[in-house]
């Protein structure tokens, strides 16, 4: 059962091959007995998952049934679930029972689908490891010495080792997308305000979009399918229809005009991976698509840009947790100040004080132009690059990181090499545009990814993009040896 | 751009975090580096930039003004860390 995509287990549960009570704890066997190796999960939701299947077993008896009903999936644990632990990888929310959903959990909930629990990721999604968490690491499924990728690591690991067909993440710099290519799966970031980010814990509101990880593209436009939308309840949700994700998934890639920015093949990138990335591109070729080299010229600014906007945000919206009305509390503060500030203290970890005090800094009275007003400017240049190059081509594709998953800690002591993990998919945060991860091959055995970035609100092209590509290789099919 | 010891602990404060003393060196460093790698935004004239705050051109949308949230105060304080009579408790602030 648990080498099956989305839509071959939706057909299985509608022709009776098997319940969703058997499949789903056929899927809590598995993460019982192999997600010690890897920590992908924080949480484990048994009982109301089984609970869920039988429900879910019902509805598909009286023919009610939607694509997702009865399908198993992952949760990051950065979306509020009620009445389930909802950590977001941080001691902070260690007891943090959410009172609410997220948009999401609701929609997945409407569609039918069983939650089989929560998954780990870094600490309020700041990192590109999943080493930064409170629950300890996540580890690459095709070699437990080295890390996932981040923040979105145990939604990627556990979709990797077949402990969920499918899961959710959150990218917030690339934080969907880096760990789906370090870990072998398919990932997408869509449109920044496609995807509700009501009740999905903020990190930097102008820059976090929710999104699906799965193992192929097909299973990703059923999983959009059911999480995009318009949202009352989130200030910036996109008010435009929800197209059928799986409707374009086998149009034809002739003529398709592909832009290869010469900067995304530059110094920085491991050899390796380039060629893996320039072998999928003559793939594309033979679909009939036509390569064309563009320039994105101020994509050496995204990282610097990123670091100033990002951590500003995020200085402004954690300080809502106060050790007042929900979350850790330090013994026996002697003053409010003193509550504030070792609650916050012992309650955020390093990388998330590293980057509140930078916040705090970049926003600070005599230094906000310099910094923040600075970084919008340059964010404005970054963006106009992604519009003019979408003139001229369809889809813009390159590396998805640098390189392939590097060892556990050796990044962790030095945040700027960490940082540069990211090159790559920060900048389509930035502009707000969507993109894909898409398994591309292997470099000494990791897998590799190849990123396909769209122009705003073409997700259906991006999957019919990728879904193309997954006809013609197998790359998404590989499964590590060990969670076979 | 370096950061001193003195503005370490000053940012923190702005930021209501407690360090530990120990920690200020690394924190130094490690902030100094990370604004040095911002500091190339600089090079860059921006003068004729229009800031750009968000990746959508988009205006706050306007909603009839009517009660739309019922009352969740108990479910909401269930899961504060001190709860009485409704009200947050904290250390006392005003003498």
């Amino acid at each position: 059962m648990h080498n099956k995509t989305l839509s071959e287990l939706s057909a299985a549960l509608q022709a009776g091959e098997f319940s969703s009570i058997e499949l789903t704890q056929s899927y809590l066997d598995r993460i019982s007995s192999l997600d010690p190796q890897i920590n992908a999960f924080v949480t484990v939701t048994e009982q109301p998952a089984l609970d869920a299947a039988a429900a879910a077993d019902k509805r598909i008896a009286a023919g009610t049934a939607a694509a997702l009903t009865g399908i198993p999936l992952a949760q990051k644990d950065i979306f509020c679930t009620e009445g389930v632990k909802t950590t977001c990888g941080s001691k902070m929310l260690d007891n943090f029972i959410s009172p609410y959903n997220a948009t999401v959990i609701e929609h997945f909930n409407a569609a039918g689908a069983v939650m089989l629990g929560k998954t780990n990721m870094d600490e309020f999604a700041m990192g590109s490891s999943n080493e930064t968490s409170y629950y300890g690491s996540v580890r690459n499924p095709w070699d437990i010495n080295k890390v996932p990728g981040g923040s979105s690591g145990g939604s990627a690991a556990a979709v990797a080792a077949r402990l969920a067909p499918a899961s959710t993440g959150t990218d917030t710099g690339g934080s969907i997308r880096q760990p789906a290519s370090l870990c072998g799966i398919t990932g997408l970031k869509p449109t920044y305000g496609r995807v509700s980010r009501y009740g999905m814990i903020a990190f930097a509101s102008s820059l976090d979009q929710a999104g699906p990880m799965t193992r192929t593209a097909e299973d990703a436009a059923l999983m959009l399918n059911c999480m995009a939308g318009f949202d009352e309840r989130d200030s910036t949700s996109a008010q435009r229809d929800v197209p059928d994700y799986t409707a374009n998934l086998n149009e034809s890639l002739e003529g398709l005009t592909i832009g290869l920015p010469k900067e995304y093949f530059g110094e920085g990138l491991d050899a390796q991976v380039g060629n893996a990335v320039e072998a999928a591109i003559r793939e594309y070729e033979n679909l009939g698509a036509v390569v064309k080299e563009i320039s994105l010229p101020n994509t050496h600014l995204a990282v610097p840009t990123y670091y100033v906007v990002a951590p500003a945000e995020c200085s402004s919206n954690l300080s809502r947790f106060d050790g007042v009305r929900f979350g850790y509390r330090c013994d026996d503060p002697v003053d409010l100040e003193d509550l504030y500030k070792r609650s916050r203290g012992e309650g955020f970890g390093a990388e998330v004080k590293r980057r509140i005090m930078i916040g705090a800094y970049a926003l600070s009275a005599g230094y906000y132009d310099a910094y923040y007003l600075k970084a919008q400017r340059l964010r404005r240049l970054i963006s106009d690059d992604f519009k003019r190059a979408f003139e001229e081509v369809d889809v813009i594709m390159g590396p998805t990181a640098p390189e392939p998953a590097f060892g556990l800690g050796e990044k962790s002591d030095d945040p700027i090499t960490m940082y540069l993990s990211d090159i790559y998919t920060i900048a389509a945060n930035l502009a707000g545009l969507p993109g894909m991860s898409v398994p591309a091959g292997f470099v000494n055995d990791m897998p590799v990814g190849l990123q396909i970035i769209g122009n705003y609100f073409d997700e259906s092209r991006l999957l019919n993009v990728a879904h193309r590509y997954q006809q013609v290789t197998d790359w998404h099919t590989r499964t590590p040896e060990q969670f076979k | 751009m370096s950061l001193t010891q003195d503005d370490v602990k000053k940012i923190a404060h702005l930021a209501r975090l407690s360090i530990s003393e120990d920690d200020i060196p690394s924190y130094e460093k490690e902030l100094s580096n990370i604004l040095n790698l911002v500091e190339q935004m600089s090079a860059v004239d921006t003068s004729d930039v229009l800031p750009m705050a968000h990746p959508l051109d988009m205006v706050q949308r306007l909603r009839d003004d009517v009660v739309t949230e019922t009352d969740h105060h108990e479910q909401y304080q269930g899961i504060a860390p001190s709860v009485e009579n409704s009200l947050y408790l904290v250390p006392q602030v005003i003498e």
